[in-house]
Formats: C-alpha cells, sequence, structure tokens
C-alpha cells in the first residue's frame, strides 16, 4: 500500500452503561476509507451506524465509552490526539453532515455567520475570503442568490436548504473526509435525491473520502463504491458494492436487498421482502451471530462466535453458510 | 436497482427559491412598532432615567434643603390655593421639596435596581449555564447551592448582614445581588440544558469548537430572551425589594432620598396626607412595571425565531 487511507478503524467498540447493563451498542467494527472513494454504512435503526462515525468524531456522549485496536486519519492517530489537536482537524481535515438540518444549524446566527466561523476558526483566512468561499460554495450546493442567503437565518430556509447550508458548510475547509451521518432522513422524499447526488458529485469532484450512514439501500446502490453491511453493532458483511449487491455473502444483506422495491421487475401490488423479528437487545454479552434468531437459514453453529470470512475483493462477511447458498435464495 | 423513483427536478426547487421574497431591512421595524408594550414601557423607562441622570439639573430645589416654615405644603393637584409654585409636588414634614426628592429618589432606585441585576445576573448565569451544559457533577453541587440559597430567606438574611455592616447603597447593592441569582441559575440552568440537546451544539464540536466558545457563540445568544426576561423581572425585584429594606430602615439611611424611605416617612402622616405616600409608592410602581413590560417586549424581539 503506498498511501496510507483515509480513515482507518479497527476494532471499535463502544459500550453505553444502562441501569440493565452494559449496551454493547459498537461491537469490533473495523473500517476503511480511501481517498476519493465512498463507504456506505448501512442498517437498520439502532445498528450502531450513528455512534460509529460519532466514535470517529470523537463525540460520543460522556457515558459512551469508546475502544478501538487502530483509528487514524490520513495515518495520524486519533486515539492518542490531545483534545486540542482533535478540535483542530475536526472541521479542518474531517467533517459531518449530520441527520436533521433543522436543529443542527444555530437559529441565533445568519447562515453567513456560521459558514465563515468554521473557515476562520480554522485559519483559512479573514472574513472576506471566507465570505467570497461561503458565496462560492453555496452557489455550488444549488443555492440560488447565494450573497443575499447569507444575511438570513436557519428559520428562513427550508428544509433540503439548510441541508445544502450544512454540506457547504461542512465543505469550507475542504476536508478530506466527510461523514455524513443519513443526511436525508429528516427530508422529504423528492429533494432526498437530490441532496445524494449532489454529494455524489462533490465527493467525486473534491477527491474526498465520503462514508454514508443510511438504511437505504436504494441509494447505496447509486453512489457507493463500497459498503459495510451493519446489524446490531456488527458489521456483517463488507465490501466493494457490485459485489456486496450481485453477489451478498450474509442473510440480512440478502433480506435487505430484498426490501428494496424493484418496479421494473415486480408485479404491481406485489408484497416487498420483509425480514420477521426484531433486533436483538445488545444488553450484556452477545454470543454468535445476533441475526440468527431472524435468519430463515440459521444452524446450530451460528450461537458460537462466528469468525470473518473472506473472498475476492477485500469482501468480508460474518455467516458460517457456504458462500453460494444465497446466490439463488430470495 | 429502483432508478425510476419521481424526483422534482433540482431546477424547480431552485426557482422556487428566487421567488422568495429578499429579506429587506425594513422588516425589522414594523416588529417593533407594533409592540405597544414596549414602546410605551421604553418611554416611561427613558423618562425616569433621563429624570435620575438630569436630576442635578431638573430639580428644582437641593433635595436635602430643610426649611421648617413650608412643611407638609401639600401638591398643586391637591390643594390650589395652599400649594407654592415654587414646590409643584409639595414639601415633606422637614419642610424639603418633594419633586426633587423624587427625582434624585430614582437615582437611587435604578442604581441599586441595575447593579443588584448585574451582580446576582453574573453570579446565576454563570452557575446555571455550566450546570446545564455539564450536567453531572457540576449539576448536582450548582442544584445544591440553589436549593440552599432558596431556603434562605432574603429580608432574614439582609437584616442579619445590614445589622453587621450598617445600611448603605453599597451594601444594599452587594446583600440584594448575592441574594436574587436564584432565578437566573435556575432558568438558565434548564435553557442551556435545553440547547445543549440540540444538535448545532454537536455540529459546532464536529467544526472544532472548544467548549468555551461553544458556551459563548451557541448557547448563550440561544438562551438571551431568557435572560433577558429574568434580568428585568430581577430589577425590577431588587428595586422593590430596596423599597422594602428601606421602608423597613434596614436600607439606604436617611436623609438619603430614596423612595422606599420616603414611603416609610410618609407612613406617620399617612392619614392627613395621603398623596405623600401615593407620589413615591406609584413612582416605584410605574418604574417596576415599566422594566417589567420592557423585558417582555425585548424577549418578543429577541426569542431567536422572530430575527429577521
Amino acid at each position: 500500500m503506498s498511501e496510507a487511507p483515509l480513515l482507518e478503524l479497527a476494532g471499535l467498540s463502544v459500550d453505553i452503561p444502562t441501569e440493565a447493563g452494559v449496551l454493547h451498542a459498537v461491537r469490533d467494527v473495523s473500517l476503511t476509507v480511501r481517498r476519493g472513494e465512498t463507504l456506505c454504512v448501512v442498517g437498520e435503526s439502532g445498528c450502531g451506524k450513528s455512534l460509529t462515525s460519532l466514535a470517529i468524531m470523537g463525540l460520543l456522549p460522556p457515558a459512551a465509552q469508546r475502544r478501538a485496536r487502530r483509528l487514524a486519519l490520513a495515518g495520524e492517530d486519533l486515539l492518542s490526539a490531545s483534545p486540542r489537536r482533535l478540535r483542530a482537524l475536526r472541521g479542518d481535515r474531517m467533517a459531518m453532515i449530520f441527520q436533521d438540518p433543522m436543529t443542527s444549524l444555530n437559529p441565533a446566527w445568519s447562515v453567513g455567520d456560521q459558514l465563515e466561523e468554521i473557515f476562520i476558526r480554522h485559519g483559512k483566512g479573514n472574513r472576506r475570503a471566507a465570505r467570497e468561499r461561503a458565496v462560492a460554495l453555496l452557489e455550488r450546493v444549488g443555492i440560488a442568490n447565494a450573497g443575499g442567503r447569507l444575511a438570513q437565518y436557519p428559520h428562513q430556509l427550508s428544509g433540503g436548504l439548510r441541508q445544502r447550508v450544512m454540506i457547504a458548510m461542512a465543505l469550507m475547509c475542504s476536508p478530506g473526509l466527510v461523514l455524513a451521518d443519513e443526511p436525508t432522513t429528516a427530508l422529504d422524499a423528492t429533494i432526498q435525491l437530490g441532496i445524494l447526488q449532489l454529494l455524489a458529485e462533490l465527493q467525486a469532484e473534491m477527491h474526498m473520502g465520503l462514508m454514508l450512514v443510511t438504511h437505504d439501500l436504494g441509494i447505496v446502490a447509486r453512489i457507493a463504491d463500497r459498503v459495510a453491511v451493519m446489524y446490531a453493532g456488527e458489521v456483517v458483511e463488507e465490501g466493494p458494492a457490485r459485489t456486496v449487491f450481485t453477489a451478498p455473502r450474509h442473510p440480512y444483506t440478502r433480506g435487505l436487498i430484498d426490501c428494496i422495491p424493484q418496479p421494473d421487475r415486480m408485479a404491481p401490488g406485489q408484497r416487498l421482502g420483509t425480514i420477521p423479528g426484531m433486533v436483538p437487545s445488545l444488553v450484556g454479552e452477545v454470543q454468535g451471530c445476533a441475526f440468527r434468531t431472524r435468519c430463515a437459514f440459521a444452524r446450530p453453529e451460528c450461537a458460537a462466535t462466528v469468525a470473518p470470512r473472506h473472498g475476492p475483493d477485500d469482501h468480508m462477511w460474518r455467516c458460517v453458510l457456504p458462500p453460494e447458498t444465497l446466490d439463488h435464495a430470495a | 436497482m429502483p432508478g425510476s423513483t419521481p424526483v422534482s427536478a433540482p431546477g424547480e426547487e431552485l426557482a422556487a427559491q428566487a421567488a422568495l421574497p429578499a429579506p429587506v431591512a425594513s422588516q425589522r421595524r414594523p416588529r417593533w412598532r407594533r409592540n405597544a408594550g414596549l414602546i410605551g414601557s421604553a418611554l416611561v423607562l427613558a423618562a425616569i432615567v433621563i429624570a435620575a441622570l438630569g436630576a442635578p439639573w431638573l430639580a428644582p430645589h437641593d433635595p436635602y434643603l430643610q426649611s421648617l416654615d413650608d412643611r407638609l405644603l401639600p401638591p398643586f393637584f391637591v390643594d390650589a390655593e395652599r400649594a407654592m409654585p415654587a414646590h409643584p409636588l409639595g414639601t415633606d414634614n422637614l419642610g424639603r421639596d418633594y419633586l426633587s426628592r423624587l427625582l434624585y429618589g430614582a437615582r437611587i432606585s435604578l442604581l441599586i435596581g441595575f447593579f443588584a441585576m448585574v451582580v446576582s445576573g453574573l453570579i446565576g448565569t454563570v452557575m446555571g449555564v455550566l450546570a446545564g451544559y455539564f450536567g453531572g457533577r457540576t449539576d448536582t453541587v450548582v442544584s445544591f447551592l440553589v436549593t440552599t440559597r432558596l431556603s434562605l430567606p432574603i429580608i432574614m438574611v439582609a437584616l442579619a448582614v445590614v445589622s453587621v455592616f450598617g445600611g448603605s447603597l453599597e451594601v444594599v447593592v452587594l446583600v440584594l445581588g448575592f441574594l436574587l441569582w436564584d432565578r437566573f441559575a435556575v432558568v438558565m440552568r434548564s435553557a442551556t440544558h435545553q440547547v445543549r440537546g440540540r444538535e448545532y451544539i454537536l455540529a459546532a464540536q464536529a467544526i472544532g469548537c472548544s467548549v468555551p466558545r461553544i458556551l459563548w457563540q451557541e448557547v448563550l445568544p440561544n438562551v438571551l430572551s431568557s435572560l433577558v426576561v429574568i434580568a428585568s423581572y430581577e430589577m425590577a425585584q431588587a428595586i422593590l425589594l430596596e423599597a422594602a429594606l428601606s421602608f423597613l430602615g434596614l436600607g439606604v439611611q436617611p436623609p438619603l432620598p430614596s423612595w422606599g424611605l420616603m414611603v416609610s416617612e410618609a407612613k406617620e402622616v399617612m392619614l392627613f396626607e395621603p398623596w405623600m405616600i401615593m407620589l413615591p409608592g406609584a413612582a416605584i410602581c410605574v418604574l417596576v412595571l415599566a422594566i417589567n413590560l420592557l423585558g417582555d417586549g425585548i424577549r418578543d424581539l429577541t426569542v431567536p425565531e422572530g430575527r429577521a
């Protein structure tokens, strides 16, 4: 490997003490994002996607405990970095786009103030340069009359516009890595795709590493280079998007793919696939495959620890089934 | 793959944005102009402040000058025949010009109200914001201090302190300042706690802001509207307490012309010269009302959602 990957994460665990016991919200997650690559992290609610991205930024709630074997940004170790160094990196070298643009902009400041602040805070230039950059980026993210928008307050903007502002804000310092935590979940369905296309365009244009957390597999298929499927705090399958979609090796991935509506291949009125059951509780020790309670292929050996298996193209999955089992399933 | 999801062309959304009226500065004017309470109270308060600041020039007489010949002259609206043009609001039982004493009294009230509010506001806001932002142990300590403070009766403590240090302007300001911070702390704590959970705080951390910066730039502007209301309320409260303490002889000492003291001095002749007690009483009432209304009006203007 000639160049260190943009983001290296190995063996991440996040534990949250609760009254019922320790909640193992994220368990042994390893991810890699290279420059110019989009990694999509998918999974249903509560599977630890958001906590993983917060853990990378070092912004977990105080109660949560983070452990990892390695967490590095462009080769720089973040686990041992000082709080001051982390603050310098956040916003400058790695940025985050949050789920709800309605609450992630401060209502007390104008859009321009908030955009310029990050630029000036990281010593990228004076207010005039910040303003120019803000106008250029607002135009780039598709906001008309960018100069006039700078003076407006967040409550004067629609949800889609606010998320565009959030994207512009994340890009103010041209970070190498952008973490987008379900950036379209809170938006109207009609503008979701527009925002995602914008993100994908900007990612290619600025040659960033993009880690997109989402629960919409349909979106992933369009813009991801690599996909990591999370279930119950664990990455159950990870690999190049094409491989994961055409030859999923984990029954959960298979189930998720079957939940995607495919208008050209399905008869009108045909029901979408569903995955029966519920996500198990992650309080206390979790043994074996967490999906076995819902899995149609569950076997006795699933209760034991399932070792990750590897295929070509960096394809990894955690399942005891013979690789071909799922090819014609569903 | 789900390629056929219907999506509005980006152009439509942009066209809708462009159709929005651009914000104009004049939108701000009708907002405060429509607020009658704000304008009225601001005018009254401005008049009282001008009276207080300009007392040396506006007052027709020295407020301390006694004239036993002209004792208990009625104001012009009570008894026009006995009233003297030199003393439009009459004189007190030592023959001191009542108008001059009322004007100088405004200074005492505003001074004590303002500085007591500043002192208590600083203490309470710092404690409340820290407790609300950090929670946990900090919160426990602050809550304990607030409870302790709430269990102390203000008048009792003030009485004890004044009897030890003697009544003076500074002592009254400090006593009130150190006793009135509880409401600041309680309100700022809950307001900060609410703001702290918002995603923009996380977003600020995500762009690399330090804690003091987040408190100053992200939290404070969003709790400012509650702060303004509490500040106005506490200033009014301090003015009332000063009047009460002075009335009890524990606050400002004679011959300083404090409105509370004037009420106290007038109570001996209350049945014969009721105007003597009504004038400073009305002054206190109007000042307190104006401050409270102003606080409400400013709150309406400064709620973040109300900005344009």
